[in-house]
């Protein structure tokens, strides 16, 4: 197990197994997993090529260490899978791809309100009493983990839910594969199996979104019906619909479905359908009624998307 | 084409989705009439501008295009019946996300012609070269 750009969510829907945890121990032995053992990576570096059976790897691609560890654990795994929406689409941290990675780090050490001595910011090369030291750099972009390495399967959602985790790992250990390239959980989107699908009407019209803080929204109800942005339509299923459960719209963790290249282009397509009013000013208001609409619409996919992020250097 | 090499300026291409029942007609009636209209224009044409995916636009400025125009039926005209009014929603949404990709909104536009249109086919076209010309060319994502 190893992890990259990510935040440590996908880390702990490993210890969620709870006790499936003990069965995965008595099949198989943990042989790197940095957050929670003293592996050191020359370790891994020793073992034969494909010695290890499989190796899950969260976290988006950010910085020229994680694609070294990572080419590295390629080598010499058997099963590559990628863990949690960060390492599939690029998941929340691809949204950096909105900005330059000099405006990010302006931004981190200079620009903060809450910065007041904005110093110099970090290089990654420095010295230090003589003697040079250097960081990781940081890449121009983020990737999900399949534009670096090849990814055997992919397990979605941010994080994954622990039946999913425990499912993908046995099928591994059993040796009971799917398909290379497959993403575990469902091939139909989110709609047909959610538990509110029957109050969605047959035809649905809507002049503006609204927003969650802007009403006192039903429990039992379809979120679109009631004009909630919910990216249920154009996310995969597989999720045992946890949020719409807590009574929260879908913001679309699990990514796009098999079909389609672009998650987020999929959910505006989706959107703009349900808008009624096409007069200019109708339609100005019910767009601009969707919050902050390319966050919300690219919130885990941007990364992974059709453009990947925001076009530099042109006029 | 003398002016062309001459000048030397920068010349913007530009995909265009046009439908088959209007806009495409239209396009074919300029040039029945012998007018012209600028080069800048590549067009695909497809059924119905309703079946013009945000996809393909942006598949179109990943591959290149300084901008990208869909052209339909007028409103109300559409050969089957809303095609139009979903492209207008849809393109409309999309072009409010440009911005964040680093794209002016003015590369993405859409115009609304009757077959027979040819002025306003010709207009469009010439004023979107124009602006895009002052833009000057599109960005590009930075490799990582």
């Amino acid at each position: 197990m190893f992890w990259c750009a990510s935040c440590g969510g996908c880390e702990e829907s490993i210890l969620d197994l709870s006790e499936h945890l003990f069965t995965l121990r008595e099949k198989a032995e943990i042989v790197f997993w940095p957050m929670a053992m003293d592996t050191k990576y020359d370790a891994v570096k020793a073992l034969p090529d494909k010695d290890l059976t499989v190796t899950l790897i969260n976290g988006a691609i950010r910085n020229n260490e994680q694609v070294e560890i990572v080419r590295m654990l390629r080598e010499k795994s058997k099963i590559i899978v990628a863990h949690g929406s960060c390492a599939h689409q690029g998941g929340v941290i691809g949204l950096a791809n909105f900005f330059s990675s000099s405006a990010l780090l302006d931004r981190a050490y200079k620009d903060m309100p809450t910065i007041t001595d904005p110093g110099d910011v970090p290089s990654n090369t420095s010295k230090l009493n003589g003697t040079r030291l250097e960081l990781p750099a940081m890449r121009r972009s983020i990737v999900p983990l399949n534009k670096v390495i090849s990814v055997d399967y992919y397990l979605p959602g941010c994080p994954p839910s622990p039946e999913l985790v425990k499912d993908a790992l046995f099928a591994v250990l059993s040796n009971d594969l799917p398909e290379l390239g497959t993403v575990f959980g469902e091939t139909k989107a989110l709609c047909h199996t959610c538990p509110r699908l029957s109050s969605k009407p047959e035809k649905l019209k809507l002049t503006t979104f609204k927003r969650l803080h802007e009403v006192e929204w039903d429990a039992n109800t379809c979120f679109l019906t009631q004009g909630l942005v919910c990216l249920g339509p154009a996310t995969r299923g597989g999720c045992a619909a946890r949020c719409i459960g807590a009574n929260m719209p879908c913001r679309g963790c699990f990514g796009p479905l098999d079909t389609d290249a672009d998650q987020g282009l999929n959910a505006l397509s989706m959107l703009a359908a349900l808008l009624e009013d096409t007069t200019p000013e109708g339609l100005d208001r019910g767009i601009k009624s969707i919050p902050d609409a390319p966050g919300l619409l690219y919130r885990f996919g941007l990364a992974a998307s059709i453009l990947g992020g925001r076009f530099q250097g042109g006029k | 084409m003398t002016e062309f090499l001459s000048t030397n300026r920068f010349e913007p291409s530009i995909i265009g989705f046009l439908c088959h029942w209007c806009a495409y007609e239209c396009a074919d009636a300029v040039g029945r009439s012998r007018s012209q209209y600028p080069a800048n224009l590549h067009i695909v044409r497809v059924m119905c501008s309703g079946r013009v995916a945000p996809h393909f636009i942006m598949n179109a400025f990943k591959e290149g295009a300084d901008g990208v125009i869909v052209m339909g039926c007028p409103m109300d005209s559409c050969h089957y019946r809303s095609g139009n009014a979903q492209a207008l929603k849809r393109m409309t949404l999309l072009r409010s996300l440009l911005p964040a990709f680093g794209i002016d909104t003015e590369r993405l536009q859409f115009a609304w012609v009757g077959a027979g249109d040819t002025k306003e086919f010709i207009h469009r076209i010439s004023s979107m070269v124009g602006a895009l010309r002052a833009l000057g060319p599109v960005g590009r994502r930075a490799v990582p």
